[in-house]
């Protein structure tokens, strides 16, 4: 029996690579990020040339997923929530040409909003695409639901989405390992139509999709993951999705009283809650997320033989992640809870590193900004986003991957003077290209500045596709060259670099400011691995 | 048997490294497992936790629920009183008493201190000293561990066994510092 103590994020990706996986296609965000580093990290992976190279986003990440997924071969798309938005277009279709290989798109929700801007469930797009969904409980369950979930894709020709939560993706457990198979050979649709979203094969593709659903159904009893527990007291029914179950069992050490659905896998199991709402006329639902089971169950009128609880009806909070003692509270236990957070304890909010490049870039734009009443900074996602804070104060804004750059462009149109984007060089090229391009063609007065510290940062130091070539984008998207500036963020250059940065954002037409200088933790660990391999 | 640990900190001083090292103990005592880390926007000099639990029964939830641990095990002081809803009655805190100052606000460090003595069942560990005396600043994480291991139902030598498993690769020097440390923070919490 092979075992590995793995984060959940790295049960999805071991279970990939044994189920034969032949390429992974991801931009990093937590909390995804591990399970595309795992297997960059995997010497199996390279001994089989497994295609693990970051994407530019996650919709280029999904289109190169489908495409070898055309090709008849098992792949994996991951990204968290908020880029399943950023590749929605592409993934809603994947639903409409199926697939040939199996494909499994990782969807890492963030509930609570540890890293992220929102706490979107990703099962509503699961619903909206109408393909499987699955949502593991732990990470054993993670790991033979990929080995399935290639298996259930393959078998009705769609995508397989797997939906986990922060606390499944980043929590390390013991996972039993299968043995591994062979990747599949390259093979092609049977018909060549399905891949051609033409309407008059859309709307063909479109009715298959719709006549497998009762297939998907069945999968949702038949494939074994979702379960109907039964329970003596029937005062009580519960219905859990995903590691809501945990915390349920966690409650109860040994055994729960109540009759429990276990939800795992989407379509919801209609014969399941059809027992339980049977047998009890009130439900509890208990899910991490949104509440995507309770509102359906639910209806828009009350139903006269069942009433259901959960986090609509308030018995659990409405938004946040779930935890045992929430649930405790919700199964009316009563749990005590002595300790406190003595007076003396403070915030520690995150803060931008010691010596990080961006703390130069904020200083100089401050400096700049402090010139003028009404001058607007427009921010995006990563580090850099805590410019928010104190000591900086930076940014009125930080919203979705490159929007820094186009609301930037809005306000100027707006009139707002001066108007200033700030990105980071792999947001840039994820998603602020176009949006500059955009500017470009119509001479927009604003400054963008990419504060570059050639890497993804945030997410623990991934490549960045703008690496050494950040300044030959803007003047191919067509930057004037005389206000394309690069500048080195350091404390040394401040004052040259105000002169330099105010005189572009006086300029009344397009200019970028590229302030460039490595993230000062990837240059640590570069340093350390140079040291390294010189012994 | 069944041990909840809260593992606190800032983001950068490593606790992740005492976890890996309990849990590759754990492990090798066939135990169960289940270890929440913190990853992400909070890891920029942010508080840092990770929910480590260890049980010979299957474990349910990745999170200790508030009330129950039985031992939070800080590498920062203040960090360790952030946690203090989630320790049992009877649960001991075992800490390092150096201060990681990064916020305009931190709180007079004495004051810090007083509460943890106030507190019964606490462990307060300079683990930089015993540390640097070991041979290495950075093994202060160790130096934790070993003050932590007395709570925790594993013994000194798997503590051992699991520090030659991670660090071996390192050399035979590395892993010397690391036990020197883990020897030292053990008989601190004897005293």
């Amino acid at each position: 029996m092979n075992q590995k103590l793995l984060l959940g994020d790295e049960a999805i990706a071991q279970a990939a690579l044994d189920a034969g996986l032949s390429g992974v296609y991801a931009y990093p965000g937590t909390p995804s990020t591990e399970i595309t580093e795992y297997i960059q990290g995997s010497p199996e992976a390279r001994a089989r040339y497994i295609h693990s190279d970051w994407a530019c986003n996650e919709k280029t990440a999904m289109e190169a997923a489908l495409g070898m997924a055309y090709a008849g071969k098992r792949t994996l798309v991951c990204m968290k929530h908020v880029g399943l938005n950023a590749s929605a277009d592409a993934f809603m279709n994947t639903a409409i040409t199926g697939v040939n290989g199996g494909m499994i798109i990782v969807a890492a929700d963030d509930p609570s909003m540890h890293s992220s801007q929102n706490e979107q469930d990703s099962r509503y797009y699961g619903k909206f695409a109408m393909l499987p969904v699955m949502e593991p409980s732990s990470q054993q369950e993670a790991y033979d639901m990929v080995w399935a979930g290639y298996e259930l894709s393959e078998r009705v020709k769609l995508p397989v989405l797997m939906r986990v939560t922060t606390r499944m993706a980043h929590s390390r457990t013991t996972i039993v390992q299968r043995p591994a198979i062979a990747p599949r050979t390259v093979s092609f649709p049977e018909d060549r139509r399905s891949f051609i979203l033409l309407p008059v094969f859309a709307r063909m593709q479109y009715k298959k999709l719709i006549a497998v659903q009762p297939e998907l159904q069945a999968a949702s009893t038949d494939m074994g993951f979702n379960r109907f527990l039964p329970g003596s007291d029937t005062s009580l029914g519960i219905i859990t999705t995903g590691i809501g179950y945990n915390y349920l069992m966690e409650n109860f050490p040994d055994g729960c009283p109540y009759p429990v659905v276990k939800i795992v896998q989407y379509p919801i199991p209609q014969a399941y809650i059809s027992k339980l709402v049977g047998m009890c006329n009130r439900v509890l639902v208990i899910e991490e997320g949104m509440p995507f089971v309770e509102e359906q169950l639910k209806g828009l009128v009350p139903h006269p033989a069942f009433t259901v609880e959960g986090r609509l009806s308030g018995l659990l909070p409405r938004d946040g992640e779930l935890s045992p003692y929430l649930v405790a509270k919700a199964l009316g236990l009563n749990p005590v809870v002595t300790g406190s957070v003595p007076d003396v304890v403070v915030n520690r909010p995150p803060a931008l590193c010691k010596g990080c490049g961006h703390q130069d870039m904020y200083n100089a734009l401050n400096a700049v900004m402090a010139q003028y009443e009404n001058g607007r900074v427009f921010g995006d996602i990563g580090c850099y986003t805590l410019g928010a804070l104190p000591p900086f104060k930076a940014i009125d804004g930080c919203v979705d991957m490159g929007a820094s750059v186009t609301m930037a462009k809005g306000a100027s149109d707006a009139g707002v003077r001066p108007a200033v984007a700030v990105i980071g060089d792999s947001t840039f090229t994820h998603s602020g290209m176009t949006g500059l391009l955009d500017a470009v063609l119509e001479k927009t007065p604003m400054t963008v500045i990419i504060s570059d510290n050639s890497t993804t940062a945030m997410t623990g130091g991934q490549d960045s596709h703008g690496y050494g070539i950040l300044a030959r984008i803007c003047l191919g998207l067509g930057v004037e060259e005389e206000h394309l500036k690069v500048l080195v963020p350091l404390k040394k250059n401040h004052e040259e670099n105000v002169r330099i940065l105010a005189g572009e954002v006086a300029y009344e037409g397009l200019s970028v400011v590229i302030f460039q200088r490595e993230c000062v933790q990837t240059a640590a660990r570069r340093l350390r691995a140079e040291k390294q391999n010189k012994k | 048997m069944k041990t909840d640990i809260i593992l606190a900190g800032v983001g950068g001083q490593g606790i992740l490294s005492i976890a890996t090292v309990i849990g590759t103990a754990a492990m090798a005592n066939n135990l169960y497992i289940k270890q929440a880390e913190t990853h992400g926007m909070s890891q920029r000099g942010g508080a840092v936790q990770s929910d480590l639990r260890l049980s010979d029964r299957p474990i349910a939830s990745d999170l200790i629920p508030l009330g129950q641990a039985d031992i939070i095990l800080s590498v920062e002081p203040m960090e360790a009183l952030r946690y203090l809803p989630f320790l049992k009655p009877d649960g001991w805190v075992v800490t390092s008493s150096a201060p990681m100052i990064n916020v305009p606000d931190y709180p007079e460090v004495e004051r810090v201190l007083d509460v943890l003595r106030a507190r019964e069942r606490t462990v307060l560990v300079d683990a930089d000293r015993l540390a640097t005396e070991a041979g290495n600043i950075k093994a202060s994480n160790m130096v934790m561990l070993g003050a932590a291991t007395p709570f925790i139902h594993l013994t000194a030598a798997d503590m051992e066994q699991a520090i030659r498993t991670i660090f071996g690769r390192k050399g035979d020097d590395v892993v010397a510092v690391n036990i020197e440390a883990l020897r030292r923070g053990i008989a601190a919490a004897a005293v």
